[in-house]
């Protein structure tokens, strides 16, 4: 992003993962003695809000995240392979999760290539200190995954526009400052997309009520956001009316990581077939371990086999000569793969524990203290949020084999 | 665990050239030409297979090959399985891996020139059809200078056309290689088996009163570690094949899909057909990075050195996850065709017939992740 700064050396970026990873184990958080979400989708309690916020902003001040993003709006103005280095160290060390995503991954990046000097000023360094928490308005009730049917209504009138309509899945709604909002300017437009509009919407008025939504864990985390009459600053719009379904497909860009704009940190915690084996080791079944019994190991492979495919895949994506049967194949697949491989691996974990797995979270003889029961519940968020495991089959279906609609 | 996957310029050279020779030497009108045919390949296509050097690449140069990693055949593999083309280039390959690992000085100078050059060669390592068997019932015993076996192997690959076998057998107690060059068989010494697979040829070999001289025992300290090897590496040969076999039917039941119409809409239109085509494509990417990621180890290692356990590791991986993707395509494809399915005349059936015989190969789905199982969760515990 900042090209103007020499590439460093490899000298250098060693020097720097070794001093990011010392960082990293010096300052760790101990177990707070609750767990802890696993993804931005499970903040569902104070608690865990202001846990997550102060670690934030420890790895902010510690200049370990935001790291592409000029010095003026609280980044460091480096090459963005340092913040791709501090990422990795943070998945391999195990720290939590940079939980502000929507500010960091969607709307940061969004600011930073669009939004004007003062937009920048306003916003950029509030998202990477976790002062100012951010959610996204796009999915409503009756719409799923189909964006461009968005009707929540912005009307404008005078120096405001005025929000009516409801969104849902709100993460954090309740918490947040600001929505990235997609609202209908114009219901006339002749195509769909064209009526839509963006903006970046305080969260703190009159007429917007966004109210928790039970989870199927018992848990909060999502909100449904009702907009009544509510009123919004007109300079709130993000580009002109009519941009907004370009301007949303442009945030859904960055959300690849540092290289591709977002400032960066762990968006969820990696939980990896490991993990799962750690946690049956001491499961014992026909009074043997089992680990031991055959029908369990033959399980655990095939989905070890899977995970190694897949982090496989990864590299081969990136090897022209070995993608190009299907060249769109490994890319388009990787929501679809990875979000049902989690949780195949996740009800595994569950299943496989025998008596254990009736328990949950909150019973002192749970497993992993119930993480697996709970994380299996939350990953259904992957295979439904943004475009559900069948959406996306559709899609792989027709954009990279060619299949008709 | 390692995690590496690369691929050369060379390599992909070689991935291209093999696609296109083999698209162009077995259209699918020259595979059913073939099937009912004595060998199953076209000896032209082999000599021209020759000609490129295939049988060569992982060969030393000091014996006359290319001096290539194991790796190397890997795309070859592939592309022919694509285009279901058989030929002797895979046991003729896995005998000159058996002289190479366990031959001594003379067996490789003699004989790894010749298999280079295109003298078809192939392996003899099973009784019956169990891949997971510690002993062999061939036995071997001493007679002066020579060698006489007893017993008989079962799914020998292409020995109507080779020069030499590479016998599994039992020696003093112990396993051992020995080399039986085709003219020391009796007259009636090889029977072909019934092929599922068409496209395939294998046979019995009777090795009744068969005498070999004795230099013809491969000097292997590690017997059995060469024959887990050999196991190793020709389950990565037909898991492979097997990675090319899907994509080609993976395309037949695209192709399919997109110009069948039934109800008044294409097929390919319902979820109900549309979603496990993608379950095919998701499959076969998983088996296409894994036998490149062993391709990769492969191509790290010296030649003829004993596999690491990393490489075993990933071949195990390579051969269940292919065959296992292959089993499901063929599988699919065949149902997905309907009434035309049922025929003998729809390409769905000889990539159902080789998934089939491609997942016994070298040990099945089951086999390999049973192994696994030992070297992933024993290890850890």
């Amino acid at each position: 992003m900042n090209s103007a700064v020499d590439a460093p050396s490899q000298s250098e970026l060693d020097d720097f993962r070794a001093q990011v990873s010392a960082w990293l184990k010096d300052n760790k958080p101990a177990d707070p003695g609750f767990l802890l979400p696993q993804t931005f989708m499970e903040v569902g309690s104070d608690q865990q809000l202001d846990f997550l916020r102060e670690w934030q902003h420890k790895l902010w001040s510690a200049g370990y995240l935001g790291m592409a993003w000029p010095k003026e709006y609280g980044g460091q103005g480096v090459p963005a392979i340092y913040q791709v280095i501090a990422d990795a160290e943070m998945r391999r060390v195990g720290v939590p999760i940079a939980f502000n995503v929507i500010g960091l991954g969607w709307a940061g990046p969004l600011i930073l290539h669009r939004g004007s000097d003062e937009e920048k000023q306003k916003y950029l360094k509030n998202i990477l200190s976790a002062e100012d928490i951010w959610c996204q308005g796009f999915s409503e009730p009756d719409h799923g995954s189909d964006l461009g049917n968005v009707q929540t209504r912005a009307v404008r009138d005078g120096d405001d526009y005025v929000i009516n309509g409801t969104k849902i899945w709100t993460t954090m709604g309740n918490y947040a400052k600001y929505m990235i909002l997609l609202a209908r300017t114009n219901p006339e437009a002749e195509r769909k997309y064209d009526g839509l509009s963006f903006f970046l919407s305080p969260m703190q008025v009159d007429g917007v009520d966004p109210r928790p939504i039970q989870k199927l864990t018992g848990e909060y985390g999502f909100t449904e956001t009702f907009f009544t009459d509510a009123r919004i600053p007109a300079s709130c719009l993000m580009g002109e009316e009519g941009e907004g379904w370009k301007i949303a497909m442009q945030t859904l860009q960055y959300e690849r990581g540092a290289e591709a704009g977002a400032a960066g940190g762990l968006m969820q915690v990696r939980v990896v077939i490991d993990d799962v084996i750690e946690c049956l080791k001491g499961v014992t079944r026909d009074g043997k371990p089992l680990l031991e019994d055959p029908v369990i190991r033959d399980e655990l492979v095939k989905l070890m086999i899977e995970e190694k495919a897949h982090s496989l895949s990864g590299r081969r994506a990136g090897i022209p000569a070995l993608t190009s049967d299907y060249p769109f194949s490994l890319n388009l697949s990787g929501k679809l793969r990875s979000s049902e491989y989690a949780r195949r691996m996740r009800k595994f974990a569950v299943a496989a524990q025998g008596g254990h797995g009736g328990l949950y979270v909150g019973d002192d003889d749970a497993l992993d203290a119930g993480f697996w029961q709970r994380a299996y519940l939350n990953n259904f968020s992957t295979t439904i949020g943004g475009g559900t495991s069948q959406i996306q089959a559709n899609i792989v279906g027709e954009h990279v084999l060619g299949l008709p609609k | 665990m390692s995690n590496i996957l690369s691929f050369t310029d060379e390599q992909a050279m070689i991935l291209d050239s093999a696609r296109e020779f083999c698209r162009e030497k077995s259209p699918v009108s020259a595979v059913r030409e073939l099937l009912s045919s004595e060998t199953a390949f076209s000896r032209q296509t082999w000599d021209e297979m020759v000609a490129l050097g295939w049988p060569s690449l992982a060969i030393p140069e000091a014996y006359g090959g290319a001096g290539l990693g194991f790796g190397s055949i890997v795309p070859i593999a592939e592309s022919m399985g694509r285009a279901l083309l058989s030929t002797p280039l895979f046991s003729t390959t896995l005998a000159a891996q058996a002289i190479l690992r366990a031959g001594q000085n003379a067996h490789k100078e003699y004989w790894l020139p010749q298999l280079a050059a295109g003298t078809a060669a192939t392996v003899a390592l099973l009784d019956g059809g169990d891949w997971g068997a510690t002993s062999t019932s061939c036995a071997a015993a001493r007679d002066g200078d020579s060698i006489t076996l007893s017993g008989e192997k079962w799914f020998v690959a292409d020995a109507g056309v080779a020069a030499a076998f590479v016998v599994w057998c039992e020696l003093d107690g112990g396993s051992a290689l020995v080399l039986v060059e085709s003219d020391m068989l009796a007259a009636d010494a090889i029977q072909p088996h019934a092929m599922l697979d068409e496209t395939k040829r294998a046979a019995k070999l009777n090795l009744e009163g068969v005498t070999v001289p004795a230099a013809n025992l491969l000097d292997a300290a590690n017997a059995d570690g060469v024959l887990r090897d050999l196991q190793l590496l020709g389950a990565l040969l037909v898991a492979a094949e097997a990675t090319g076999s899907t994509g080609a039917c993976l395309d037949t039941v695209v192709d399919y899909l997109k110009t069948r119409k039934q109800f008044g809409k294409l097929i390919g239109s319902y979820q109900a057909l549309k979603h496990p085509t993608v379950d095919i494509l998701c499959d076969l990417d998983a088996a296409r990075s894994l036998i490149y990621h062993a391709a990769t180890l492969l191509d790290a290692a010296e030649a003829g050195a004993e596999l690491d356990q990393d490489t075993e590791i990933a071949c195990r991986m390579a051969k269940a996850q292919a065959v296992e993707a292959l089993t499901f395509a063929g599988d699919r494809a065949v149902q997905f065709h309907g009434g035309m399915g049922f025929t003998y005349e729809c390409d769905a059936q000889l990539y159902i017939r080789r998934a089939q015989y491609s997942q016994q190969q070298f040990g099945d789905a089951w086999h390999h992740r049973k192994r696994l199982a030992g070297l992933l969760l024993d290890s850890a515990a």
